[in-house]
C-alpha cells in the first residue's frame, strides 16, 4: 500500500467513468470513493443514483460527469429504480427486444438515502432478489442539505439537526448498522469498504457487481465539509476510521463474515476524533464511552469472522 | 381474427388489455379497488400467458419508481393503483412526465383518507391533475380496455413520450362484469407499434438521465413540458381516429349525449355519465331541454372542443366528485368556469359536488341537481357551489 504511487498506474484502470470536472468540495472522500468504485466496475453497467451530494456535484444540466448510462430520479427510490432497470433488461433479453449484453445494474446512494428514507425501497429490492449491486456512500450525515444528522451519524457527532449544546452532546444514538440489516436479507454479498483502502474497495466492488443476485457495499466516505476536518486529511481520516475500529472492513459472503485486514491492535479512537470539528465538544468521559463501544462492536465482528 | 364480446369483470379486462399490449414489466402493489387488476396480471404471468417481469414491489412509491427504471431502459411498462396508492406515488409522478417516460397506469378512482374510505370518487384523480400526465377518464369497461391500448400508442409516440393514466371508477367499474369486446392479439399488434424509446439507458450509448437544472434552465424545462403536453392533443386525436378505423369504436375528448341545441347541459366525468344519460332521457321525455356532455380527456384539457360544445347552452350543471377544500368548490367546476371566463358567449355555470366516497348518485339525483341548478341560475345562491345530498 505504501508504494501506491509507484504501482498505481499498473494496478488501476486509467479509465475515469466518473469524469473529473465535477463540483465536489476539495478533499471530498465521497467523490473519491465514487471514482474508485466506477473504475472497478465493468464497462457494461447502468447506474441509478439517489439525490444527494454525488448527484448534485456531477449532473448539473447540461453537463455531466458520467461516462456511463446514468439515471437519477429521486432521493429515496434508487433501489426501486434499479429494480425496474434490472427487470427491464431481463424481460427484454428474454423476449428478444434488446440484445443480452450482460449489462449490470448498480445503485448508488448516500447514508441518508440508504439508512433512512430509502431503506424501505432497499429492503424491498434485496428481498426480491434483483441482480444488482447497491453501494451506500456513507459520509455520516445529510451533506447535500447542509450537514443534518442521519441514522448513520455516529454517537456524539455535532450536526445541524443534532447540534452539541449545553444540554446535548450532539447525536444521541449509535450508528445504525445497515450492513447487518442488508445481511439479514440473506443476500449473497455484503461488504464494507473505505476510499482510503482503494484496492480493497475496488476488489469488493468488482466482486459485488459480478455476484449474481443482490449485493450491498457500505463505503465509509470522509466529508471534510461536514466533519469539519482539513481537506488534506481525508485519506488519513479514512484510514484512522479503520485502524481505530470505528469502521471495520469486512465481507459477508453467503452469511460468512471475513475481516478484510489484520489489525494487530486498535489505535485509540481519540486519534480519529480529535481531527474532526464535529467531535470537538466531547468530554473525556464521552470519548471513553465511545472507545468502549467501538471495541465491543469490533470484537463482535471479529468473533463472527472466526 | 376479430375480437369478441364476452362477459368479464372490468378489472380483469384491463389486465388483459395490458397483456394484449405486450407489456414487458409490471410493477404491482395491491390497493382496493385496484387489486383485481394486478392480481389478474399475476395470474396471466404465472400461467405463461403474459411474458413479463412482474415486480411485486413493497410500496406504490417503489412501483412507480420501478416503472421509471424499466421504461427508461426501453421496456413497455404497466402498473395500476388507486386512492392512497396514487398519493404515495405523487412525488414520482412528476418525474415520469418531466423525464418523458411513458409509463402507462390504470387508476381505480377512490376517495382519500380520512376517514378511511375505499369507495369511489375522483379525489385522487384531482390530486394528481398537475403532475403532467395525460389523463383519460373511462366511462365504462369498454372505454377502459380500448383506452389502455390507446394509452400505449399515445404515450409512446415519439411526438408525445408522456406517461398516461387511464381512470376507471373504483367499484362502479372495477368490480362489475360488463359485456366487453376484447380485441384480438392480431388486431392489437397491428394497432400498437413496438415501444422504441429514442435514448434508453444503454452502455453502447451512455446518456445522463435526470440531471438537475438550476434556475437559469428550470423554467425553460417546465415550459417545454407544458408545450409538449398541450401539443399531445392532435396526436391523441390521431390515435383515437386510427383506433376507430381499426376497431370501429370512436373516442374523442368529449362525449355528447342528446346535447345538440340543449339549453341546459349536464357535465360529468367518468361512469356517472351513464346514470346521467338515463336522467337526460327522463327529463327529455318530460319535455325538458336537457343534454349531457361527458369529458373523457382531462389532461390535456380540450379547451377548444369544450368551449364549442357548451357555447350555445344557457346553463351548465357541473357535477364534481372531489372537493377543493376552502377553495372554489369542485376542481372540475372551477376549471370549467375558468375555461369559459373569457368567452363572449358562455353559459352560466352551477357546480355540485356529489357522490363522494361511494355515495350513489341516482337518476333522481341528477334530476334534482339540474332543477336546483336552474333555480340558482335564476335567483342566485349564497355559495358558488353546493354539496348535493348531504345530511345536515
Ligand atoms: C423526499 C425528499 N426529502 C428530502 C429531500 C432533501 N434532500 C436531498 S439530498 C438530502 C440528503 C442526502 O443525504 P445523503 O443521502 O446522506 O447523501 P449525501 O448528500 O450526504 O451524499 C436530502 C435530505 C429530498 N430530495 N427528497
Ligand atoms: S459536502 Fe461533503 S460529501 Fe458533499 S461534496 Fe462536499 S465534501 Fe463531498
Amino acid at each position: 500500500m505504501q508504494n501506491y504511487n509507484v504501482y498505481a498506474s499498473r494496478l488501476v484502470p486509467k479509465r475515469e467513468p466518473f469524469a473529473p470536472g465535477h463540483r465536489a468540495c476539495i478533499g471530498c472522500g465521497e467523490a473519491l470513493a465514487v471514482r474508485l468504485a466506477c473504475k472497478a466496475l465493468p464497462q457494461n453497467v447502468i447506474i441509478a443514483n439517489a439525490t444527494g451530494c454525488m448527484e448534485v456535484v456531477s449532473s448539473q444540466f447540461p453537463m455531466t460527469a458520467w461516462r456511463m448510462p446514468w439515471i437519477h430520479t429521486l432521493f429515496e427510490n434508487t433501489a426501486a429504480v434499479a429494480s425496474g432497470v434490472e427487470s427491464a433488461l431481463k424481460a427484454m433479453a428474454r423476449k428478444g427486444k434488446r440484445p443480452d449484453t450482460g449489462t449490470k445494474v448498480v445503485a448508488m446512494a448516500g447514508d441518508g438515502g440508504t439508512s433512512d428514507i430509502g431503506i424501505q425501497a432497499l429492503s424491498g429490492a434485496l428481498e426480491r432478489g434483483h441482480d444488482f449491486l447497491y453501494i451506500c456512500f456513507d459520509n455520516e450525515a445529510y451533506m447535500n442539505t447542509g450537514i443534518q444528522r442521519s441514522s448513520a451519524t455516529p454517537f456524539g457527532a455535532s450536526t445541524t439537526t443534532s447540534p452539541a449544546g449545553k444540554m446535548s452532546i450532539g447525536q444521541k444514538t449509535w450508528k445504525k448498522n445497515v450492513p447487518a440489516i442488508a445481511a439479514a436479507h440473506d443476500i449473497p454479498y455484503v461488504a464494507t469498504a473505505s476510499h482510503s483502502y482503494p484496492f480493497d474497495l475496488m476488489a469488493k466492488v468488482a466482486k459485488g457487481v459480478a455476484m449474481p443476485g443482490p449485493a450491498y457495499i457500505h463505503i465509509n466516505s470522509v466529508c471534510p465539509t461536514g466533519w469539519r476536518s482539513a481537506p488534506d486529511l481525508s485519506v488519513r481520516l479514512g484510514r484512522l476510521a479503520v485502524q481505530t475500529g470505528v469502521f471495520p472492513l469486512y465481507e459477508i459472503e453467503n452469511g460468512k463474515y471475513k475481516l478484510s485486514m489484520e489489525l494487530p491492535e486498535l489505535k485509540p479512537v481519540q486519534d480519529y476524533l480529535k481531527l474532526q470539528g464535529r467531535f470537538r465538544h466531547l468530554s473525556e468521559d464521552t470519548i471513553r464511552e465511545i472507545q468502549q463501544r467501538v471495541v465491543e462492536e469490533y470484537e463482535k465482528i471479529k468473533e463472527k469472522a472466526q | 381474427m376479430m375480437g369478441e364480446r364476452i362477459g368479464i369483470e372490468v378489472s380483469q379486462a384491463i389486465a388483459e388489455a395490458a397483456m394484449l399490449s405486450n407489456v414487458d414489466v409490471v410493477a404491482a402493489y395491491p390497493i382496493t379497488p385496484q387489486t383485481h387488476i394486478v392480481e389478474h396480471l399475476a395470474e396471466l404471468v404465472a400461467n405463461g400467458e403474459l411474458d413479463a417481469e412482474y415486480i411485486p414491489v413493497e410500496s406504490e412509491h417503489s412501483a412507480m419508481s420501478a416503472c421509471l427504471g424499466a421504461v427508461a431502459t426501453g421496456a413497455r411498462t404497466f402498473t395500476a393503483t388507486a386512492g392512497q396508492g396514487l398519493e404515495l406515488m405523487h412525488e414520482v409522478l412528476y418525474v415520469a412526465s418531466s423525464m418523458r417516460l411513458p409509463v402507462i397506469m390504470s387508476v381505480a378512482n377512490r376517495a382519500l383518507s380520512g376517514p378511511l374510505n375505499v369507495w369511489g370518487d375522483q379525489s385522487d384523480l384531482m390530486s394528481v391533475r398537475d403532475t403532467g400526465w395525460i389523463q383519460i377518464v373511462a366511462a365504462n369497461g369498454q372505454e377502459a380496455v380500448d383506452n389502455i391500448i390507446c394509452a400505449f400508442a399515445i404515450g409512446e409516440d415519439r411526438r408525445v413520450l408522456l406517461p398516461v393514466m387511464v381512470h376507471v371508477d373504483g367499484f362502479y367499474l372495477t368490480h362489475v362484469i360488463e359485456p366487453i369486446i376484447m380485441p384480438s392479439q392480431e388486431e392489437v399488434d397491428q394497432f400498437l407499434p413496438p415501444y422504441d424509446y429514442p435514448l434508453p439507458l444503454d452502455t453502447e450509448r451512455p446518456v445522463t438521465m435526470g440531471a438537475f437544472a438550476p434556475p437559469v434552465l428550470y423554467p425553460e424545462a417546465k415550459k417545454a413540458q407544458d408545450v409538449n403536453l398541450r401539443g399531445a392533443m392532435p396526436v391523441i386525436l390521431e390515435h383515437w381516429d386510427r383506433f376507430e378505423k381499426e376497431f370501429g369504436r370512436k373516442y374523442g375528448p368529449l362525449e355528447h349525449y342528446r346535447s345538440e341545441g340543449a339549453k341546459t347541459l349536464l357535465l360529468t366525468m367518468g361512469s356517472i355519465g351513464d346514470t346521467a344519460s338515463a336522467a337526460v332521457d327522463k327529463m327529455r321525455d318530460e319535455g325538458k331541454d336537457v343534454g349531457l356532455v361527458q369529458l373523457r380527456l382531462w389532461r390535456p384539457f380540450p379547451f377548444a372542443e369544450f368551449r364549442n360544445a357548451v357555447r350555445d347552452a344557457d346553463l351548465l350543471v357541473v357535477v364534481d366528485r372531489a372537493i377543493s377544500f376552502g377553495g372554489p368548490g369542485g376542481p372540475f367546476c372551477s376549471e370549467v368556469r375558468a375555461a369559459l371566463y373569457d368567452e363572449e358567449k358562455r353559459p352560466k355555470v352551477t357546480g355540485f359536488i356529489a357522490g363522494l366516497g361511494g355515495r350513489d348518485i341516482t337518476v333522481a339525483g341528477f334530476e334534482e341537481m339540474v332543477a336546483r341548478g336552474m333555480e340558482i341560475a335564476e335567483t342566485g345562491a349564497e355559495q358558488e357551489y353546493e354539496i348535493y345530498g348531504v345530511r345536515e
